[in-house]
């Protein structure tokens, strides 16, 4: 007999026939559980990205089953691979293409922090050039470690306020990073 | 025996260019001068039978006089056999041929070792860099430059025990 | 486009320009470092005549990490750590290689037990390269199922990777001089029920494409190349066995004992894309068979040769002994010397010849590490290959090619 926990619903007010809660929790209940991923796979941690939405461990079953290589319908840009300077540029580009709500995770010790090359020509971590919300750890990091980065991601999104996208401090985030 | 005829071919044909010839590494390998590369190559093509070029690489040597080189390594299929040549070049006149007319293979192998060490050569239809970005202004794989980003400000040096 | 550059275009003898095309006007078409269908970040830039290509203009070097200036910091046994990463696909090819380089420079002779045990690891990574690729070529043309189904065999042999050195994928395995241990009951069975239950999924898998009408139209006379073509640009492996030539160093020059067994090696006749998925095909099955033959005939011996500079000695003997003492002290500190000289040792990668150059000047890192990397060499033949065909073709091509991007760029 499987163990299953059934998820509470939001907070509101419920009596027959309605449900009222705030718009924020409902839309982050609609976005995080249909978040679709732009997988940006450059090597190594590519494989394993291939392996987690395979069906052994399937990352379709949390609502990213369609997997979307334009950044202008992606959600979330998931950053699995080394990034040389020479990519640097594009990966901004990428970024920059994405519609706003957008999300960044960098699986991998290399896209993380440059990983274990410490050379002249690989970019230290992708947070030099984009922000990123969550950093998944390992070389290669397992599929479960992705699929709970993935966890992570869709807490920060099922929670994110409505406002934040125009907040004065996103605002500035993305200056630093040369982002209009 | 295969290795005895190829050398008196060779001594026949090239006898001043060969600098040295080592028998007792892996397989015979033969240092020349960069002068005589292009036939070279080609005699151990058309008339030797070493059709295919397996490698071609740089490497670096600071304290010799003649610091930069390129190593060839050739294979005779029909017969299995496998030979190393050197040619070695300063690294103020770093020209050698270019070998990408006898074995299109050598096209990018050349690039790459352009791109690595800064030896150009001559003939090649389009040497540029190949694997690092275009704005780098120095040969990485010399061995005075870093293997580190020299650029970099965020590292600690206490954390990297220097 | 100006006059100046149709000439140039002219000059490079394999662009395809008809007479009649002189003015038309030729569109540029960027298939950009990031494209779902390029496996590996490299672009082309194709100079496209309506649908027909003309020429491609490569850059590649998006992903380089500059392996060889590392290894010349880092001692010989942490040098594994990037040849795992080379063609990631099927690590142990890379590490296994990389070890017998070193050998071969120390002149240890390693024991039949080893040789077995490492075809028999190198043959799974060879399956697992080539499981990728060909249901990858199926992807590219729309048929997804088949990767679904190839990549859980994929991830049985990921199981037997964690059992004998706990890593999935950059495995980082063996030792110089054999492996860190031997291999368990359990490795074993887990060998013997993979090979078992492995050949069923490979005839669904060639039920779905191999015969099938769509992907043969799709697949055959495209992205062809003649054998003298091939081998001028230095094919190796898959690729130039589709193309005619039956050049496998497995059997060229023999390495870890491959002499001792029987196997065939398949060669293609047109050099196309269908051939090359064949090729691969029959390869896996062929890998099946000599993991069958060395795991029966596996004899008995030591997991590892008697190189006590490589391999870290047991905990008791380093509390109690002086000697041992001295090696765990050496080996941690990575004060291992190699002696001088120079050798070139390639062995059979899942893309072809994967070479290993190294000069030793007697110190703890290599002096020179140059990786003679089977895709870098005969990716430069892929504007020839696609003249004349149109996006889809090209595709396939590239994706029949298995082109690795941490090879390519090492």
């Amino acid at each position: 007999m499987t163990q299953y926990t059934r998820v509470d619903p939001p907070e509101g007010y419920s009596a027959p026939g309605f449900f009222a809660t705030s718009l924020d929790k409902v839309v982050g209940l609609a976005r995080k559980n249909s978040i679709w991923p732009l997988p940006f796979a450059t090597s190594c941690c590519g494989i394993e990205f291939m392996a987690t939405m395979g069906a052994n461990y399937d990352l379709g079953r949390f609502g990213s089953e369609r997997l979307s290589f334009s950044p202008r319908q992606a959600d979330l840009l998931m950053v699995m691979g080394t990034i040389a300077k020479k990519m640097g540029p594009i990966l901004h580009q990428i970024y920059e293409q994405m519609a706003e709500p957008r999300w960044v995770i960098a699986v991998g010790a290399c896209a993380a922090s440059g990983g274990i090359f410490d050379t002249y020509s690989v970019l230290q971590g992708i947070d030099k050039v984009i922000p990123v919300d969550v950093y998944v750890p390992g070389c290669p990091p397992r599929p479960e470690q992705i699929i709970d980065g993935f966890m992570k991601i869709q807490e920060l999104v099922g929670n994110e306020s409505l406002r934040r996208r125009y907040s004065p401090e996103y605002r500035a985030l993305l200056e630093q990073y040369g982002i209009k | 025996m295969e290795q005895t005829l190829i050398q008196t071919s060779l001594k026949e044909k090239f006898s001043a260019e060969i600098l040295s010839i080592d028998e007792n590494s892996d397989m015979l390998t033969v240092t020349v001068n960069k002068s005589c590369i292009r036939e070279l190559i080609r005699f151990l093509k058309d008339e030797l039978g070493f059709v295919f070029l397996t490698d071609l690489c740089g490497v670096h040597y600071p304290d010799k006089e003649l610091a930069l080189g390129a190593v060839y390594h050739l294979h005779d299929l029909s017969r299995n056999i496998r030979i190393r040549i050197k040619a070695f070049t300063s690294t103020s006149q770093p020209e050698i041929a270019s070998i990408t007319d006898i074995f299109s293979s050598a096209n990018w192998m050349e690039r790459e070792t352009y791109d690595f060490y800064g030896i150009e050569f001559v003939g090649h239809p389009n040497l540029i860099r190949i694997l690092n970005v275009e704005y780098l202004d120095y040969f990485p794989m010399r061995k005075e430059y870093p293997l580190e980003d020299a650029t970099r400000t965020d590292k600690d040096d206490r954390f990297f025990g220097r | 486009m100006e006059p100046s550059e149709k000439e140039h275009l002219l000059e490079r003898e394999h662009i395809l320009i008809r007479p009649e095309d002189y003015d038309k006007n030729f569109s540029t078409l960027n298939l950009g470092p990031t494209h779902p269908a390029t496996h590996g970040i490299f672009q082309n830039i194709l100079t496209m005549n309506g649908e027909t290509i003309i020429d491609a203009e490569q850059t590649i070097g998006y992903i380089h990490r500059a392996f060889e200036k590392i290894a010349e910091h880092r001692p010989f046994y942490q040098i594994t750590t990037l040849t795992d990463r080379l063609n990631y696909c099927s690590s142990p090819i890379n590490n296994i290689g990389w070890h017998m380089t070193v050998e071969k420079l120390l002149g240890v002779k390693t024991s039949k037990r080893i040789d077995y045990m490492r075809i028999i690891i190198m043959e799974l990574a060879r399956i697992t390269d080539h499981l990728i690729c060909n249901s990858v070529i199926g992807v590219d043309s729309g048929a997804l199922t088949g990767f679904i189904y190839l990549f859980q065999e994929r991830e049985k042999v990921y199981e037997i990777y964690e059992e004998i050195c706990g890593a999935r994928l950059t495995t980082n395995l063996g030792r110089i001089g054999g492996f860190e241990r031997d291999f368990t009951p359990s490795v074993i069975a887990k060998i013997k029920e993979f090979i078992a239950n492995l050949p069923k999924a490979l005839i669904q898998f060639e039920k779905l494409l191999l015969r099938n009408r769509i992907f043969m139209d799709r697949t055959i006379d495209v992205g062809g190349i003649s054998a003298e073509r091939a081998l001028n640009y230095g094919f190796t492996g898959p690729c130039l066995r589709a193309a005619g030539v039956d050049f496998d160093v497995r059997v060229m020059n023999p390495y870890s004992s491959y002499d001792d067994f029987d196997f065939t090696i398949p060669v293609g006749t047109n050099g196309d894309t269908y051939d090359r998925f064949c090729v691969r095909g029959e390869e896996m099955w062929q890998s099946i068979r000599l993991v069958k033959n060395a795991l029966e005939n596996l004899p008995e011996g030591n997991f590892h040769m008697d190189v006590p500079e490589f391999y870290l000695p047991p905990k008791q003997e380093v509390y109690s002994k002086m000697e041992p003492l001295i090696w765990h002290f050496k080996i941690v500190m990575g004060e291992i010397e190699v002696p001088a000289g120079e050798v070139y040792h390639s062995v059979e990668g899942g893309n072809g010849e994967l070479g290993f150059y190294l000069v030793s000047d007697g110190g703890r890192t290599p002096f020179r590490l140059h990786f003679r990397r089977p895709s870098f060499v005969y990716y430069q033949a892929f504007p020839e290959m696609i003249k004349g065909s149109v996006l889809s073709d090209a595709i396939l091509t590239m994706s029949s090619m298995n082109v690795i991007a941490g090879e390519l760029d090492a």
